[in-house]
């Protein structure tokens, strides 16, 4: 019973981890290639990991493996948003054929905000210098 | 059926093909972001290959290079963020 399980859980794992791979290699811009390998790498590995965890049923080599999957969900995350945003700055292309781009909006009122802050202050400097 | 041979030859194949595409996106990737991307889905993975190699041999002392892997594969993509946010300004 438990290899049985131990087989099926690896298989998914291994199965989880050819869609990501697939999906890094066939998808078409930068953002859906990050988009599927975060999801689907995290859960294959948390398949594996669960499955030596059975198998060993011993508690060190239990708590090891659990810290790893809580690692990984923690981090790979975050290296995703981090990546993602700084290729967004640095000025990586969207597909052609997406339709939305909320981050575009955002800067572009963010910048008039910085720019009317930069009038005022300039404004504010020569009343200065005019009262003196 | 034994449990080691099932995941000798079913299971690694798999992972060893995933690897394989991984690698052509690496070489391939048209920008840098493509490539620290593609590095980081490859050490992520190396995590689960050699929870597998410990399944195979039977031995839980692997898992600790595994711990290490993960913490290196998250250092490395924050690194390489910093890195290129700094070359792209100038």
């Amino acid at each position: 019973m438990n290899e049985i399980l131990i087989m099926i859980l690896c298989t998914l794992g291994a199965l989880f981890i050819l869609i990501a791979s697939f999906g890094i290699y066939k998808m078409p811009d930068f953002y859906t290639r990050l988009s599927v390998t975060i999801k689907a790498a995290t859960l294959g590995i948390g398949c594996i990991l669960i499955a030596a965890s059975m198998h060993f049923s011993d508690f060190s080599v239990t708590t090891k493996a659990f810290a790893i999957i809580l690692f990984l969900i923690l981090t790979s995350p975050v290296a995703g948003f981090l990546i993602g945003r700084v290729a967004y700055r640095t000025g990586t292309r969207l597909w052609k054929f997406s339709i939305m781009d909320e981050l575009k909006k955002d800067q572009v009122e963010r910048s008039e905000k910085e720019r009317l802050k930069k009038k005022a202050l300039k404004k504010a400097k020569t009343e200065d210098s005019e009262n003196q | 059926m034994n449990v080691e041979n099932y995941l000798m030859y079913g299971v690694m194949p798999i992972i060893c093909l995933a690897l394989f595409f991984i690698m052509m996106r690496f070489f391939k990737g048209p920008q840098i972001v493509d490539r620290v991307v593609a590095l980081d889905l490859l050490i992520t993975i190396g995590v689960g290959f050699i929870a597998l190699f410990s399944l195979i041999t039977d031995n839980p002392v692997f898992l600790d290079v595994a711990m290490i892997l993960a913490l290196i594969a998250f250092l490395s993509t924050v690194a390489f963020s910093y890195y290129i946010s700094k070359i792209k300004k100038k």
